[in-house]
């Protein structure tokens, strides 16, 4: 079974029609991109997945969202579905407060309160996203004096200290420089064996070193969505062709 | 958490409908019963005589008189202070002088008041005088609050309307410069003229302000409840006519004084309309 | 034409734009030379009004006018500052939290464009409009009047609080939407609600703009007058929640106008500045540490 299953999605904002008729299965501890040009409604899906849509004035869903077979629009905690549905931003956004105090967020959001068990959150998370032996010494210091690479990884830990399941990444890296790319790609790589990952990105060469699935948007519908290795190398639609070839988007 | 949140931002409309509702019940009862003409045309404010007469006029010139001085002095000063600190300021003299215009705001009137009954009345007294020009008069004068209200609301213009100069986009000073205008030129010509209603906003703000300022207005103008037009001698406002008579005053007399805040209300609402008139205006 | 006639044409204009070009240079130097003026007289002002109340009133500060009561002997001021202080606590305590949730209802929760929300700014910007005399005239009337209060403290507060509402929310909504939707979407994403939301992430962010307006607040209690006297009273006492006290710029009032307190009066003013002057200054800090994050 598929960790999520999207059917017969539409979504509006006001009299927008922003998404049409998706279908969508996205695999248990697979990468899966999404891609396509600005405007193409990739983030907006992305962000339908943990409801960070239902922030938006206007914005009207039909359809299914399943998320381990339950529907997530109905009857679920939206709190709770955001616990296990973690997202990590276009831009790193860590909170202005300490480095331990943005990954204890999540957790004490959910309730944890005892020391030592934070303590111990903390540095697994650090750990998980590659950044504690930069951060072990300076855990007190505030998140915003880090870099901007090191901001997202803090994030990412962030992320992963709320103890999700799935992990939703909107264009992760485009506030990057190359090496901090590098870093969160290889990073996301590592988290693959633990986490479900979905990812919006604007740049190809990252989809097809990192993901196993891709989705291809275009004005709001999936054109096309299969292996990465098949959707970039042998492209059944023509618009796919154009698109990954440069010719347009 | 939601209700309650809510339930304090109603408060403000509470205060609003409550204010009016208390002002007009109060006040209104007295226009009726003096007639609303001979309240607010009557030229003759004598409430203790026998037969009574509640005529504000005299009142409502000395508000109008005093705060047309008021913009007389502080606009063309306030005005061109904020073209300085717009235009003219260097970076760091500017990080001193802003705080200065908002401790000028932040100055209670009563201190401006003391300091105008100090050192202004004595400048005016001394400025009639037989020694120098012979024109009288004690010093407490529409003059005297012409020109503390006049600096009063400086902070208010300079505020207003440096943001509204600062406002207009940089490529209309870019555009007239590269033209071969002047520094001055390009904001006299081009600058200032694009802030122009911003500008407005601000002299219709300092009116509200001038006009209903009490304190320092009541130690300074002499208070004298009479229709005069000499600018040496003492006048009385609307709010000096509510403190220097409330204490004391009962029944028609009490009745009379909180139709004058009727009126000064109303005056207050009018321009605060016009106010929100012209910054909608800016807007679009 | 020929090359003649307009050699000859050219030249008078020429010279008028000669001319034209003097007169604008004129011109601008005037400009320029009243924009320094104006400048150096609103400065002047304020330099010269500071310097003249505190050099004629330091040394004015006697010791007597600070004995623990209040006689017309001493007139002592201690009463007065002990009552200033009491109030300011007492209209905070009220217009700040009505204040700062107006403005999280506002920001956080309210829906754009909603009609309720148009007429919360219309009402505010018009209580901002009010001149302290209307309130101290709707005080009297209502509070003390009409819900029987009397000349009191609670009265006084409370006519004070409505009085600097808008200040405080105005400012404190402006510094709840310069805190970045980032930091929102950031804590919704880790599956917080609203409020822990707004009380963990939104308000600790925009603290510094929050407080700098209740600071603001402070120095326009302080400094009010035309709203007290028919609300809170003239008595000089320690005043208790229903009692009528005075405060500082009251006691400046009534003694300014006694006409036979002339020096206590200068001393009050030293006193009422210097507060308002450390208000402004702390104001402006806050104000500042909130830019440099």
């Amino acid at each position: 079974m598929d960790k999520i299953q999207i059917e017969n999605m539409n979504l509006h904002y006001g009299d927008f029609h922003a998404l049409h008729d998706i279908n969508l299965g996205i695999q248990e501890k697979q990468i899966t991109a999404f891609i396509g040009p600005s405007g193409c409604g990739k983030s907006t899906l992305l962000r339908s997945l943990n409801r960070m849509n239902d922030l938006v004035e206007g914005c009207k869903i039909t359809g299914d969202i399943l998320l381990d077979g339950e529907d997530i629009y109905k009857g679920c905690d939206v709190n709770l579905l955001r616990k296990r549905v973690g997202m990590v931003f276009q831009k790193p956004n860590p909170f202005p407060m300490s480095i331990y105090d943005n990954i204890a967020y999540g957790p004490r959001t959910h309730g944890v309160k005892s020391r030592a068990r934070l303590d111990g959150i903390v540095e697994r998370s650090l750990r998980q996203a590659a950044i504690w032996e930069e951060a072990k010494d300076c855990l007190k210091k505030s998140a915003l004096s880090m870099s901007g690479g090191q901001q997202q990884r803090l994030c990412i830990a962030r992320a992963l200290a709320a103890e999700p399941d799935v992990l939703l990444m909107d264009e992760p890296t485009s506030a990057l420089d190359p090496i901090s790319t590098a870093k969160i790609e290889d990073l996301v790589l590592e988290l693959k064996k633990d986490y479900t990952i979905v990812m919006v990105t604007h740049n190809m060469q990252q989809a097809t070193r990192v993901s196993d699935k891709t989705a291809f948007f275009l004005l709001g519908e999936i054109v096309e969505y299969n292996d990465t290795e098949t959707l970039f190398s042998v492209p059944s639609d023509k618009r796919t062709e154009d698109y990954i070839t440069g010719r347009f988007g | 958490m939601h209700g309650v949140f809510f339930a304090c931002a109603l408060a403000s409309i509470l205060a609003v409908a409550l204010i009016c509702v208390f002002l007009f019940a109060n006040g209104v009862p007295a226009m009726r019963e003096i007639g609303l003409l001979d309240f607010l045309l009557g030229t003759k404010w004598s409430p203790t005589n026998v037969p009574p007469s509640f005529g504000i006029l005299p009142m409502i010139l000395g508000s109008v008189y005093i705060t047309a001085g008021a913009i007389l002095v502080g606009v063309p000063i306030g005005l061109l202070t904020a073209i300085f600190m717009a235009f003219y300021c260097p970076k760091r003299m500017y990080g001193v002088l802003k705080p200065c215009t908002e401790l000028l705001a932040g100055i209670p009137s009563i201190v401006y008041g003391f300091f105008g009954m100090v050192v202004i009345v004595p400048l005016i007294r001394w400025f009639g005088s037989r020694d120098v020009t012979g024109l009288g008069g004690s010093g407490s004068s529409i003059l005297a609050a012409s020109i503390l209200l006049g600096i009063m609301i400086l902070p208010t213009i300079i505020g207003v309307s440096e943001a509204a100069l600062r406002a207009v986009p940089g490529s209309y000073y870019e555009g007239a410069v590269a033209l071969g205008a002047s520094h001055e030129r390009a904001v006299f010509a081009v600058m200032l003229p694009a802030a122009k209603s911003g500008v407005l906003a601000a002299v219709v703000l300092g009116i509200g302000r001038a006009i209903g300022e009490t304190m320092a207005v009541i130690m300074v103008a002499g208070n004298q409840a009479r229709l005069t037009g000499n600018i040496l001698k003492g006048i009385r406002t609307m709010t000096a006519n509510i403190v220097m008579e409330m204490g004391y005053a009962t029944d028609l007399h009490r009745e009379a004084l909180i139709a004058t805040g009727v009126v000064l209300f109303v005056f207050i609402l009018l321009i605060n309309l016009s106010f929100s008139v012209l910054k909608r205006r800016k807007n679009t | 034409m020929t090359e003649n006639t307009a050699l000859r044409v050219a030249r008078p204009a020429a010279r008028t734009e000669n001319g034209r070009r003097l007169h604008g240079h004129l011109k601008s130097r005037l400009q320029k030379g009243l924009v320094y003026g104006a400048a150096a007289i609103t400065f002047a002002v304020l330099l010269f009004l500071v310097a003249y109340i505190l050099v004629n009133g330091i040394p004015q500060l006697k010791p007597s006018l600070f004995s623990w009561t209040y006689t017309s002997e001493n007139v002592s001021m201690v009463p007065a500052i002990i009552t200033t202080v009491e109030m300011t606590f007492l209209a905070l305590l009220i217009a700040v939290p009505l204040g700062l949730s107006t403005a999280i209802y506002l920001n956080e929760y309210a829906t754009r464009g909603n009609r309720l929300v148009n007429i919360i700014r219309i009402t505010t910007e018009t209580l901002s409009g009010i001149p302290s005399i209307v309130y101290g005239l709707f005080g009297m009337l209502f509070f003390v009047t009409a819900l029987h209060w009397g000349y009191s403290m609670l009265s006084g507060a409370v006519t004070l609080a409505i009085m600097i509402l808008p200040l405080v929310m105005r400012t404190a909504e402006e510094a709840l939407m310069a805190v970045p939707d980032t930091f929102r979407e950031g804590s919704f994403g880790l599956g917080a609600g609203r409020l822990r939301t707004v009380f963990r992430i939104v308000l600790p962010a925009a603290m510094p703009g929050i407080l700098s307006g209740v600071i603001l607040g402070i120095g326009r209690i302080v400094g009010e007058t035309a709203a007290l006297i028919f609300t809170a009273g003239t008595m000089a006492q320690i005043p208790g929640l229903l009692q009528s006290g005075r405060t500082l710029a009251i006691h400046m009032y009534v003694l300014s106008g006694e006409g036979l307190h002339m020096n206590e009066a200068y001393a009050t003013a030293v006193v009422l500045l210097v507060v308002v002057l450390l208000m402004n200054l702390l104001s402006a800090l806050v104000a500042r540490r909130l830019t440099k994050q």
